[in-house]
């Protein structure tokens, strides 16, 4: 068929007619809200996913919960923006030891009128530890003497012996060790009060939940919004400065961005890939950025061949060296990640920049070289091939570790090649059954603002999320100094020592800090990150 | 024509059972444990994890899974996700809208692309003829999402004529965008198959006869033209509306609507196998039932063709 230059015209306007006329039909309704005087009474529209556990704090351990439950309860204590704490229904929390802590709460009430007691904690936390209610929270406890005992398979104890409830408003915790910063911890979810009437039945508790926090749930349509609106009877550090939170559940967050530059969502707490490299000059929405607690690592397994005695450490050295982290952080995320310094994040209280031995982490070719050549003298690496192990299911996770490859490939001369597994759970299958055979990824997101929380779990000897199997006696002695430490300068001090024994044998390598990034509708005020990255919904006005 | 029918619900009983089957296996051997993603990056204790995973029978042999799984669905009893909710709830509250887009985005497709098909058809080689052939083949070319995503910014967020999401307000209005961007594709189609028929019918021997019996040019194209050239279309157009639904997925995403593409999507990325396997079944379902019906209405379309 021949088409003169008319008819291809006419086919291009015609195209050009049916989508205006279609879209026509529609007309009318659309924006009906554009206050610009922000109130106390707007109602703040923000980004979730749907929560996927009932209401229940202990059952909860994904953000899409964890948002909204963050509003409906307050623990013992909250965290400031910064990440320090700050009583919130205890009213004083003490011990001498480190190791037995006394806590006395506050008057308080749930949203329902009735009290919150010492009860109200401790049968909670109980719930929450006992195996057999299966809660997703379970692992927090840990800390807790007679943890273990509830956690077999067929308990025959349902209560932690650490827990001793002395009268209504004061109750007592004995810890597995002594630990200095043991309340910084309380301000978790996991550590949130229960009401007497949630047991009876749970699941239906866990659909209208009746917390004790600034917000209560108004209405929950599953997979479509949460509404939350203020709790009258809330009197703490956390009052709402708005009217209410509704939570719009989206699958894809690229449908949330375009939402915040229509106007037509207020907050988003995270920042899509597509939209990484144009957010902070996109003129239809306001640009959230703030430093984050997520660090991005991975580690090397304790017994990877070339990787072991006195060659690997020289080797471990080598690789971290070989890495250019600006050079990644600019090229594949835009600047929204920070080069790590140290193996903890910037927002923890006592976070310094400044821990001997950590040029380690900054590229420099010839020293990686150099180190590399003193550990071929002693052991030589022969046909070996370095894999770096990733899932593939995340945003990033393959970009950075191709580069990363790339980067160990071009500056030392050795065989490096990408690892992926498809999915996050099959990778996690062989993490913790240390089969990877590879540096693995190893993300870190902290459960309390605590710099300790970075270095204990990761590379503690034998702890839970050691899946390199790390080992230092020197190392542990720091810790255990740290958590017996009588003052905060202390104990900052310890966590810098224990740092330079990390930089000295390089167990793994801190890559970047992810930044929180999120977006704003314009019009909408005071949107702040705190220190997880987490908007401070209930500051937010319009 | 009762018989035939009766014997076409008949064999979807094996239909269903082999694909229940297919997708249980599927899952099966996705590497990788559903359940310990739950708990994600943190440790948790064998004692928990091992309970979770009988909850869900993920502890059985996939076979075991499999006959668990329908001695409840004939109870009507479809499990339960990883939300610890019904799969009955999930997709009883999803199901709706997903219908509603498809059954709007039928009806955009069918009522355009018949007339405009028709109108091209009767004046072949003309201005409007080439007009949507070549329209037609832009729209068939470009990917869904990329109208999609296109569409919803120039109309949604630039204009401001439609939400660019729909959320949870599911009005017809707010649903109006996807559909049309999920009815393009099927009316590029159907402005094709019913422009083909409709030209190669003019010249047929029962046209030709009914013009000489003197019958209004009006009535020709009705009755003796379209009715004989719409059997294509209407076999297009019944195994489009499954097509519809599960396609829906994209569309679903990029306006985020709560309907069961999305249901799917999320119950895929967690491995979820009771909510996976439900909504197959269900789209299996309405595959066959759409080719009976559009079976049926050959019937009614050509008499020629008689079912016994």
């Amino acid at each position: 068929m021949r088409l003169s230059r008319r008819t291809r015209l006419g086919g291009v306007a015609l195209l050009a007619a049916i989508g205006l006329t279609l879209s026509a039909c529609g007309g009318g309704g659309g924006d009906d809200d554009n206050e610009s005087s922000s109130s106390t009474d707007a109602v703040i529209t923000a980004r979730t996913t749907e929560p996927q556990n009932p209401l229940v704090p202990q059952a909860t351990n994904e953000v899409g919960g964890g948002n909204v439950i963050d509003l409906l309860y307050a623990g013992l204590i909250t965290y400031k923006d910064d990440g320090s704490q700050e009583l919130e229904v205890a009213e004083s929390i003490t011990s001498d030891d480190n190791l037995t802590w006394t806590v006395k709460l506050k008057d308080w009430t749930f949203s329902d009128g009735t009290p919150v007691t010492a009860k109200s904690f401790v049968d909670a936390w109980n719930y929450g530890a006992l195996s057999t209610n299966a809660q997703n929270a379970s692992y927090f406890y840990y800390p807790i003497k007679g943890y273990e005992a509830v956690q077999e398979e067929n308990p025959t104890v349902k209560t932690m012996e650490g827990l001793k409830v002395v009268d209504d408003k004061t109750f007592t915790i004995e810890l597995n060790q002594p630990e200095s910063d043991f309340p910084l911890r309380l301000g978790y979810s996991a550590y949130y009060p229960l009401p007497e009437s949630a047991y009876a039945d749970m699941k239906a508790y866990g659909e209208a939940p009746v917390g004790n926090g600034p917000y209560k749930l108004d209405a929950w349509e599953h997979n479509k919004e949460l509404r939350l609106v203020p709790n009258g009877e809330y009197d703490g550090a956390r009052k709402p400065q708005n009217g209410g939170v509704t939570f719009v559940v989206y699958t894809d967050t690229d449908a949330a961005y375009t939402d915040v530059q229509a106007g037509n969502l207020d907050v988003l707490d995270t920042v899509p890939d597509s939209a990484l490299q144009t957010f902070q000059d996109d003129d239809s929405v306001q640009a959230i950025t703030a430093p984050g607690s997520v660090l991005g690592a991975f580690q090397f397994p304790s017994d990877l061949p070339g990787f072991t005695g006195e060659a690997g450490a020289l080797r471990r050295k080598a690789v971290s060296m070989a890495l250019n982290r600006e050079e990644l952080t600019e090229k594949l995320f835009f600047g929204t990640r920070t080069p790590a310094s140290d193996f903890s994040a910037p927002p923890m209280p006592g976070w310094t920049d400044e821990i001997p031995g950590n040029e380690v982490l900054e590229f420099n070719a010839d020293e990686a070289k150099k180190l590399w050549a003193e550990a071929e003298a002693i052991e030589p690496w022969g046909d070996k091939k370095l894999l770096i192990a990733t899932n593939t299911d995340g945003a990033g996770n393959k970009a950075s570790v191709d580069a990363m490859s790339n980067q160990i490939k071009n500056t030392l001369g050795i065989d490096a090649e990408p690892k992926y597994y498809a999915t996050f759970d099959e990778f996690l299958d062989d993490r913790d059954n240390n089969k990877t055979g590879a540096l693995f990824r190893a993300g870190w997101q902290p459960d309390y603002p605590s710099i300790s929380n970075y270095l204990g779990p990761i590379y503690g000897t034998g702890a839970a999320s050691n899946d390199g199997n790390y080992s230092n006696p020197e190392f542990d002695a720091a810790l255990t100094k740290a958590a017996g430490a009588t003052s905060d300068e202390d104990r900052y001090q310890d966590f810098v020592d224990a740092q330079a024994i990390l930089m000295e044998d390089m167990p793994g390598l801190p890559m970047w800090y992810t930044d929180g990034t999120g977006a704003a509708a314009t019009g909408v005020e005071n949107v702040k990150f705190n220190w997880q990255g987490v908007p401070i919904y209930q500051n937010i006005t319009k | 024509m009762w018989w035939y029918a009766a014997r076409r619900i008949l064999q979807t009983i094996p239909v269903i059972l082999g694909s229940t089957l297919l997708i249980y296996a599927l899952v099966f051997l996705r590497p990788g444990d559903p359940i310990r993603a739950i708990f994600g990056d943190k440790p948790v204790s064998d004692s928990v994890i091992e309970q979770v995973r009988a909850q869900y029978n993920f502890d059985q042999p996939f076979l075991l899974q499999w006959l668990l799984f329908l001695k409840g669905a004939i109870t009507l009893d479809f499990g339960q996700s990883f939300t610890g909710r019904d799969v009955s709830d999930l997709v009883a509250e999803a199901f709706p809208v997903t219908i509603k887009l498809a059954l709007m985005a039928l009806v955009i497709e069918a009522v355009l692309g018949i007339v405009a098909g028709t109108i091209a058809g009767l004046r072949k080689g003309k201005l409007f003829d080439s007009t949507m052939l070549v329209t037609s083949l832009l729209v068939i070319a470009v990917p869904i999402f990329v109208f999609g995503f296109v569409m919803q910014l120039i109309f949604g967020v630039k204009l401001g004529w439609f939400p660019p999401t729909v959320g949870g307000n599911t009005s017809f209005y707010n649903l109006l965008l996807p559909a049309i961007v999920l009815a393009l594709v099927s009316f590029a189609y159907i402005v094709r198959l019913t422009r083909t028929s409709v030209a190669g019918n003019l010249t047929a021997d029962h046209v030709r006869t009914a013009r000489a019996k003197g019958l209004s040019e009006g009535v020709v194209v009705r009755r003796h033209v379209l009715r004989n050239s719409l059997i294509p279309t209407v076999t297009f157009l019944g195994a489009d509306l499954g097509a519809l639904m599960a396609g829906a997925i994209v569309t679903e995403g990029i306006f985020n609507i709560p309907g069961i593409g999305n249901l799917a999507f999320n119950a895929i990325k967690r491995g979820e196998t009771p909510t996976i396997v439900s909504v197959v079944t269900i789209m299996v379902l309405v595959y066959v039932l759409t080719s009976l019906i559009v079976d049926l209405l050959y019937a009614w379309l050509d008499p020629r063709i008689r079912y016994a």
